[in-house]
């Protein structure tokens, strides 16, 4: 574990205790997270220093849907369930990612490393149907695909 | 035939999208140049001259806008770039920001010159990391070049850019909930007035333009606005980007000039639909734009054209839907977005949703009642007219065109006994006695 305290110490200073950089900090500090999450701790300390009251903080890290408040795995899934996606039939790669996870939509499988959850629409309707793991789009989702994905990944936590 | 042209996508593929050098070795910063030389004046007179309207959906001409800020006496006036591109089926400005970043920083630069102001600021949803690190080193480049800071390109003027982050709310593409957002609050619509032209970020007069406007600008000041007017109708001049996905052969983002038609679109350039099966119906500017049928496929796409069947053009993205599917089916996944996304500030919005949503559940299993379904109409009503912002506003638009156009996919779920031509809500309003003329898709303009 990372000595939180000093890393949100940090962040602040980073930006420069710029009140209006509160979502960016509380998405650098779920991102540096082990399990993806702003925990409690990190919301009352990041209220003491940033002095933004705890109220206002706890309202924003519930309100926008990028920022968890829940521990979560180390790979989150997101499969995008909006229009465009329901039109090329995302259910054939919620299927297949529930049976590949051997978790259903919205949990977290036993060892913690991967979340699935459905999402809004994040704009790769041109290569739909599309999930997202962290910074990358994975788009045009088959059984295969999907597959070597996750059997990538998990080979990525072996080495 | 070819029907896509490029004007504001002429510099695609000829550079990397941060090479700042490569941009201006193709002709980048000519436009800002053109400014210096000319003054602002000159780019206000070109703007009008092109009528080139607001590309983030509302279409509110972009001369106006940006006279009002020039005109507004005040201390510090803020330039504000949305790029929290949320509307599914839209992905135009993701493809800007990736393929050409640079003409969208020029355009921020010639409006904060234009108006009289030294800073901006370019939001960029929290969905696209990859963008928002390249625009980063982008603004960075434009920094050490010599194009941002105190002196833009060796003159008086100064002029710099911040990169804020959104954090996966839709609502945020509406001007003040982004400003409540970029201020660390939640994400929820001012009351207005004041409107953020006159009291926004941080209490300070903030002008707000969509990816691709400050886009056009830049293309339209360095081409001319003759150039613009060559393509397009006489009402509606220029070009516009269009996003085009759902089960289509081709899909992907493309740019038109303003007059092709539906069909051109879907058929010519997209390649058709993705399988044997045929057209049913296609969803214009995103999951807030109404659903249409085939009757629509020989508009042209020009403001004038659609705007005669209310519909707006809204952010250009078309969402093409095949035989295989049902619009009630189709219409439960635009519902499902609203309710999650509705930030629940006003009551017809948060509460409205929910129960439009509840009534399509009842009425895809067949298990409506005849007054439910006239409920539904009642309540898309309310949330059109007393719904604080955009979003509530236009939420109930798709359900009220499916209502409308495919009284089929409404009747076969319902299995309503059918003695009537026309559609079923007529019918219903008719025996009610309501004023039809009272009740019509219309389009409502908001900031997107």
């Amino acid at each position: 574990m990372k000595n939180n305290n000093k890393y949100i110490d940090e962040l602040i200073q980073k930006h420069n205790f710029d009140k209006t950089k509160l979502l960016k900090i509380l998405l650098e500090i779920q991102e540096n997270s082990e399990q993806n999450y702003v925990s409690k701790e990190d919301i009352i300390n990041l209220s003491e220093k940033l002095k933004v009251p705890l109220s206002q903080i706890h309202e924003v890290t519930t309100f926008f849907s990028a920022i968890n408040t829940e521990p979560k795995g180390k790979y989150i899934i997101q499969l995008c369930d909006s229009t465009v996606c329901r039109l090329s039939k995302n259910y054939i790669a919620k299927d297949e990612l529930e049976k590949e996870l051997n978790i259903e939509m919205g949990g977290t499988t036993k060892d913690n490393l991967f979340t699935l959850e459905y999402v809004a629409c994040f704009g790769a309707c041109d290569r739909a149907p599309a999930m997202r793991i962290g910074k990358k789009v994975y788009g045009n989702l088959d059984k295969e695909k999907i597959s070597k994905i996750i059997n990538e990944l998990r080979g990525d936590l072996n080495e | 035939m070819n029907k896509t042209v490029s004007f504001v996508t002429d510099n695609f593929n000829k550079y990397d999208g941060l090479n700042i050098k490569k941009y201006i070795e193709i002709g980048g910063f000519s436009g800002l140049k053109k400014l210096i030389e000319k003054g602002p004046d000159f780019v206000i007179s070109e703007l009008k001259e092109t009528g080139l309207r607001g590309r983030g959906g509302a279409a509110y001409p972009t001369w106006k806008k940006w006279d009002m800020g020039k005109k507004r006496i005040a201390k510090d006036k803020y330039i504000l770039c949305n790029a929290d591109e949320g509307e599914p089926g839209t992905f135009k400005d993701r493809e800007l920001l990736d393929k050409d970043p640079y003409s969208v920083l020029e355009g921020m630069i010639i409006a904060g010159i234009t108006i009289g102001s030294v800073k901006g600021y370019i939001y960029i949803r929290e969905e696209y990391p990859n963008i928002q690190d390249k625009v980063a080193k982008c603004i960075e480049n434009a920094r050490n070049e010599g194009v941002l800071g105190e002196s833009v390109l060796g003159t008086d003027y100064s002029f710099d850019i911040e990169l804020y982050t959104g954090a996966g709310a839709y609502i945020c593409g509406e001007g003040s909930a982004l400003i409540e957002s970029m201020e660390g609050k939640s994400g929820r619509p001012r009351n207005k007035p004041p409107r953020i032209g006159t009291k926004g970020f941080m209490q300070v007069p903030t002008m707000v333009n969509n990816v691709e406007t400050f886009s056009y600008v830049t293309a339209i000041l360095r081409y001319g606005s003759e150039e613009y007017a060559n393509y397009g109708t006489s009402e509606s001049k220029g070009t516009k980007l269009i996003s085009l996905s759902g089960n289509i052969k081709n899909p992907g983002m493309y740019e038109v000039p303003f007059g092709v038609t539906f069909y051109d679109v879907i058929y010519t350039i997209g390649g058709g639909m993705k399988s044997d099966s045929p057209f049913k119906f296609l969803q214009l500017g995103g999951v807030s734009g109404p659903i249409m049928q085939k009757y629509i496929l020989n508009t042209p796409i020009t403001y004038e054209n659609t705007s005669a069947y209310g519909l707006p053009i809204g952010s250009g993205a078309i969402t093409v839907g095949d035989e295989t599917n049902n619009v009630v089916e189709f219409l439960l996944g635009v519902q499902k977005f609203f309710v999650h996304e509705s930030c629940g500030k006003c009551t017809p919005c948060r509460e409205g949703n929910i129960q439009l949503k509840q009534l399509l559940l009842k009425l895809n299993d067949g298990t409506i009642t005849e007054e439910e379904v006239i409920r539904i109409e009642r309540i898309s009503n309310t949330m059109k007219i007393a719904s604080l912002c955009g979003l509530g506003q236009t939420a109930p638009t798709a359900i009220l065109s499916v209502i409308r156009y495919f009284t089929n996919d409404v009747y076969k779920k319902v299995g309503f006994h059918v003695d009537f031509d026309g559609d079923l809500v007529k019918h219903y309003l008719e025996n009610m006695k309501i004023d039809m003329s009272q009740i019509k898709l219309k389009y409502t303009e908001f900031e997107y």
